[in-house]
């Protein structure tokens, strides 16, 4: 793999006129890996560290994916000690000096997934091969992390998983060298179920209408089984197509079903579309047997609750943070994105921030960039003063443990931007499961 | 047998002197690392196949994709049930998608021009969705399909203890991912673009021109000529098969993306961009949109400020602004400026551009200007 | 009962849409031999018409606090309508009328937008190749939907609906049913009749005005019309501008159902294909046929009952439809010989 063919100096490559100008970005990038004989793909033998940030830049989630670029870049600085720091100075425990990692300054390249796994796995590639990259990072879907999840773990490189909500990333398709701090479909349910019994009662049939692949599949089923644990009862679960666009047909079937709450594991385009339309046919002014007929939304992202407008005004759903936390580091965070930018982070923004920083003090404390060192000083590692609370990435699975917000689509926003209100944190305890519920195997430390 | 006429051998000769030495002449333009080499050449096997189709017999296929598809689901079947070897992986790719391909070609060619393009389309996109959703058991659905720890394997269990990691997709003790996959990829490229120009010149080849260009008159003599389409596009239906089967020998995941209408139009879109019915057009055509799509997606601010140092401040930051917007997360507006500017400017594709240029710089004869002429256009 | 009154309700609204996109389409087809793949991105520049009227009327003066900050550190930004601060309650209504009235803004709008068009690029491809037809419309539409992300980013708009017409109506009480037992929203009422009104508007004007008959002339013999020294060619070019009213205006009433997003071109691309295909090519009822038609069995299709026989049957049932009716009618629904077959 390593066996470079041909070397070219910045010079010549300059020669070879515009297309090679074109390349010169990348071109010193091609030697700092190869020539050297090295014990793991892409260790940085020069002054500088190489990141990928694979996002979606083009596609539906191409806004979601700007906003995972921004905290990225906003990483690499504090990481490199410009700026104010953000969360540098409240991540506990910490050993980031702000001096890049291990001495060495951080640069990045990018790439994008267009939300398509053979896509993602193409600029993954690219970064890794050509780029010399020593980690990969970012996503906004959950096929998309599993696809570069498995790749990363061929590679022997590190995965650090963005937007991804799918209990298969850390379930049934976990792997050793992916790690995820986004939490998932079963927090989802379980963060959820409590607050819908102390909201709604525990006497309700819920209507599923559910997003026809894998990630619609694990939240419908994870939802589910959490409401029906506090006495719900299902009438009936549907699928519908990917990017249906209209969703009418859809649900007029639920107006009549006798259900008292629609639960819509929809996500992006198709919540926007299936939650305006379904408020459209006047769902949440009608009753059924006796009780105002309810919408929830499991999972909520300011983002999408944008598409939304008004919409979303009362909805229920849970997110992985929500920018009006008031604990330190989110408020750091906050203020400090908001300076480089102009506006409040989104929760995409802030897993990938994080994901960032933890990635980069695990290195500081293996004392290396050896990836299987970095793997177990990552693997149990329990962290605080990252706008979650208290939170630890489990060793079984690389899940992490933290507490859950339920929020609720803001009745009175005092901003385009204050979209969701925090109705609960919902602590660590009532969202933990045991790791062997959903399968899956790390796999080896070491790969050839 | 393997004779050829001394021009196209020259062709021949030079396309495979081209293809080997990718990895040399792509370091200067930032593309030369074996994940877009593989790229290169197996979207360049796709449209060598699928000019066959199209460029021989003008039936536009809008469904392509699926084949491509159908190759990889069955190459990575092979890998999880009996051996991580590329070879029968390979084998069952062509086979199922041809399979496939005369199934699909057998219903649409009962229509022809816009009919049959929309009938092949309809097909692929029912693929695409059911493998999507329902069919997922057998796909893997939104991920796509991979290999797992459990895998039978029959074959390679038969013979060696399982491994801690996930196995490599090997030949004969190469490993696949790195240069030997872009090497077999680039030989069967070289072999595909060989049988092609055979085809092409075959008897065969003629009577599917003679479709082309005038249906009717082909059908008053008598022929039949179903036969002689359908074989068409099996064939060209087991080059997007083996293509697919690459994609998963190269790189074990088969994602349903790849079957897309998008993916079938990427693919139409590359072969009239190079220029249907040239040997070497449809394969430039891919390889353009291929680096496009990898190279030009990867240019964030950071890089473009890199390019731009030498100018002043001020300059510096307009022309990045401006650049920014054709690469990065633009790289689809430059995409659609190419192709509109290509059509403007160069009917015919980017061959035939090549074709006026050396026309007026090397024969001094003036360029012939192109006389439409509705006898052989493709029949869409 | 009630369940496929509902469904074959949805089918008309849906329909409804699917007619008038496939309408302009197959207009543009028919005059102009074109195939338009960038027809689906003028339904969006409509969209994006009532969204950017909107975003005009509800432009904001800002001003920054100078003592109290934003949470995320920059200065406060105290944000008032300019329309409320110049009209009042008038400027509230005009916010509230925004997607109606946008339906009279498109109107000359995407006129403008369509025969510019026509003008500058689609003219020079009358007698090119199909093939080339379609890639030039191709990257066309990747460009236009480009542009319109740079301006409007990646995420959905929403646009909402007037006051008034918000909610449903309560259909099923017109025909003596009980209360709730058949509701439909308004705005999805309104959408059908209005797409009846644009079709029959479009087929009254080629069959009633004298430049209807020359169109419609010119549709089946263009060259024998050129030959009575009729200038076909500006006629054909005000076609063109129409088809885009056609589409523009369809993409602005749909913006309440459907927040736009830059990519709706693309999504409605292959499907308005589909249904003039069905519909058989070059033929305006065909288009109209086929649009209510796949919309109804759209519909159906989504019905639990209908899904348990067959599995995934929403999935794919626009491309069967589209499939049986091509293997069972050569040309489509209403499709004439000879045309697009070689």
């Amino acid at each position: 793999m390593s066996d470079q063919k041909k070397g070219v100096s910045r010079r010549r490559v300059l020669k070879t006129g515009a297309a090679g100008l074109l390349a010169t970005g990348a071109a010193p990038m091609i030697f700092t890996r190869g020539a050297w004989a090295q014990e793991f793909r892409n260790n940085p033998t020069g002054s500088e560290v190489v990141l990928g940030f694979n996002v979606p830049q083009t596609g539906a989630y191409a806004d979601e994916g700007a906003d995972e670029l921004r905290a990225y870049m906003l990483a690499v600085k504090h990481l490199n000690g410009e700026g104010d720091g953000g969360m540098l100075s409240t991540m506990q425990p910490s050993s980031l000096g702000g001096n890049g990692i291990l001495g060495k300054k951080v640069t990045f390249v990018t790439g994008d997934t267009q939300t398509k796994s053979d896509a993602a796995r193409d600029s993954a590639r690219r970064m890794i091969e050509r780029d010399g990259a020593l980690i990969i990072t970012g996503g906004s879907s959950s096929g998309v992390a599993v696809a570069v999840q498995a790749l990363c773990q061929e590679m022997g490189i590190i995965f650090m998983a963005g937007l991804t909500h799918s209990n298969d990333t850390t379930g049934k398709d976990k792997k050793r060298y992916g790690f995820r701090h986004f939490f998932n479909a079963y927090m989802s349910g379980a963060a959820l179920a409590p607050v819908l019994e102390a909201e709604y009662g525990s006497d309700r049939q819920a209507y599923h209408l559910t997003a026809d692949y894998n990630w619609g599949w694990t939240q419908e089923e994870s939802l589910i089984n959490s409401t029906e644990a506090i006495g719900w009862q299902t009438t009936k679960a549907v699928r519908t197509p990917l990017g249906a666009g209209d969703f009418s047909q859809y649900i007029t079937p639920v107006l009549n079903s006798g259900a008292d709450v629609l639960i819509l594991n929809h996500y992006g385009k198709d919540m926007v579309n299936s939650l305006t339309q379904a408020i459209q046919f006047g769902l949440r002014d009608r009753q059924a047997n006796g009780k105002n007929i309810e919408i929830v939304v499991p999972l909520f992202s300011r983002l999408m609750a944008q598409g939304a407008g008004e919409n979303i005004k009362g909805i229920l759903g849970s997110t992985n943070w929500n920018w009006s936390l008031q604990d330190e580091g989110s408020q750091n965070f906050v203020k400090s994105f908001g300076a480089e930018y102009g506006f409040p982070p989104s929760q995409a923004a802030h897993t990938c921030y994080v994901q960032t920083l933890l990635y980069a003090d695990a290195c500081e404390r293996a004392g290396t960039f050896y990836p299987p060192e970095v793997i177990r000083a990552l693997e149990g590692h329990i962290f605080d003063g990252m706008g979650n609370g208290p939170t630890e990435y489990r060793a079984e699975d690389h899940q992490c443990f933290k507490d859950v917000l339920v929020v609720r689509g803001n009745q009175n926003p005092s901003s385009q931007f204050d979209l969701l209100e925090v109705v609960q944190e919902v602590p660590r305890a009532q969202v933990e499961y045991d790791a062997s519920i959903f399968g899956g195997e790390l796999g080896p430390y070491e790969v050839s | 047998m393997l004779a050829l006429p001394k021009k196209e051998l020259i062709t021949f000769l030079i396309f495979a002197v081209v293809v080997l030495t990718m990895p040399i002449w792509l370091t200067p333009f930032g593309a030369s690392y074996p994940g877009l080499l593989q790229k290169f050449a197996i979207y360049g096997l796709l449209a060598v196949g699928f000019n066959i189709l199209f460029g021989l017999t003008g039936y536009l296929s809008f469904g392509h994709a699926a084949f491509l598809g159908v190759g990889s689901y069955a190459a990575v079947w092979s890998f999880k049930l009996l051996s991580m070897n590329a070879i029968p992986a390979i084998v069952f790719a062509v086979i199922l998608s041809g399979l496939f391909a005369l199934v699909i070609g057998y219903l649409s060619l009962k229509r022809s021009g816009i009919y049959f393009s929309i009938l092949t389309l309809a097909f692929a996109q029912m693929s695409y969705n059911l493998a999507y959703s329902v069919l997922t058991p057998i796909t893997n659905g939104e991920t796509g399909l991979q290999l797992t720890l459990q895998d039978p394997r029959v074959l390679d269990l038969a013979f060696s203890e399982r491994g801690a990691g996930l196995p490599l997709v090997e030949l004969f003790g190469v490993d696949m991912a790195g240069y030997g996959g872009f090497y077999l990829s680039a030989i069967l490229l070289i072999i595909g673009f060989f049988v092609a120009q055979k085809i092409t010149l075959s008897p065969f080849g003629l009577m599917l021109k003679g479709i082309k260009s005038n249906q009717n008159r082909m059908k008053y003599t008598g022929f039949n000529i179903r036969p002689y389409t359908l074989a068409a596009f099996v064939i060209s239906g087991m080059y997007a098969g083996l293509a697919g089967g690459l994609l998963a020998v190269t790189d074990p995941l088969a994602g349903a993306e790849r079957m897309q209408w998008t993916a079938s139009g990427e693919l139409v879109l590359m072969t009239i961009l190079g220029g249907v019915g040239t040997m070497f057009g449809p394969v430039l055509g891919a390889w353009i949109m291929k680096y496009l799509e990898n190279i030009f997606s990867a240019f964030n601010e950071n890089v473009l400020h890199n390019l731009f140092s030498f100018l002043p401040e001020g300059v510096q930051e307009v022309a990045v602004r401006f650049v920014a917007l054709f690469v990065g997360e633009g790289w689809h507006l430059t995409l659609g400026l190419m192709f509109v500017l290509v059509v403007v400017f160069l009917p015919g594709g980017l061959m035939e551009g090549y074709r006026r240029f050396v026309n007026r710089f090397f024969n001094g004869k003036k360029p012939k200007p192109r006389v439409p002429d509705k006898q052989t256009q493709p029949a869409e | 009962m009630d369940a496929i009154l509902v469904q074959f309700l949805n089918g008309l609204d849906k329909g409804g849409a699917y007619a008038l996109i496939a309408l302009g389409l197959t207009l543009v087809f028919g005059t102009l031999g074109v195939v338009n793949f960038a027809h689906g991105a003028i339904f969006m520049i409509g969209s994006f018409v009532a969204v950017a009227f909107r975003q005009i009327l509800t432009w904001e003066s800002v001003v920054l606090s100078e003592t109290e900050l934003s949470p995320w550190g920059t200065a406060l930004e105290i944000r008032t309508p300019y329309a409320l601060e110049w009209f009042g309650d008038f400027g509230n209504i005009l916010i509230d009328f925004s997607v109606p009235i946008a339906v009279l803004l498109a109107i000359p709008v995407m006129y403008l937008v369509g025969i510019s068009m026509e003008r500058g690029l689609i003219k020079h491809f009358y007698k090119r190749p199909h093939a080339e037809q379609i890639l030039v419309t191709f990257g066309l539409a990747i460009v236009l939907g480009e542009v319109a992300r740079t301006f409007f980013g990646a995420n959905p708009i929403p646009q909402p609906m007037p006051e008034a017409v918000r909610g449903a109506a309560d259909i099923g009480v017109l025909f003596g049913m009980a209360e709730n037992a058949i509701t439909y929203p308004w705005w999805r009422l309104i959408y059908f009749i209005f797409s009846l009104v644009v079709i029959g508007a479009v087929f009254a004007f080629l069959r009633f005005t004298t430049f209807g008959l020359v169109v419609r002339a010119g549709m089946s013999d263009r060259e024998t019309v050129e030959l009575l020294g009729i200038n076909i060619d500006r006629r054909f070019t005000i076609m063109f501008g129409l088809a885009a009213v056609v589409a523009g205006v369809a993409g602005v009433m749909y913006t309440p159902l459907l927040p736009p997003t830059y990519s709706l071109g693309m999504d409605f691309l292959v499907l308005s294909f589909v249904v003039v295909v069905v519909g058989g090519m070059g033929s305006l009822p065909g288009a109209v046929a086929a649009g209510f038609l796949l919309g109804i069995l759209q519909s159906f299709a989504a019905m639990t009952e209908v899904k348990e026989i067959f599995p995934g049957i929403d999935q794919v049932i626009i491309y069967l439809v589209a499939v049986v009716i091509l293997l069972v009618r050569p040309r489509g629904l209403f499709g004439r010989k000879g045309v697009m077959e070689t």
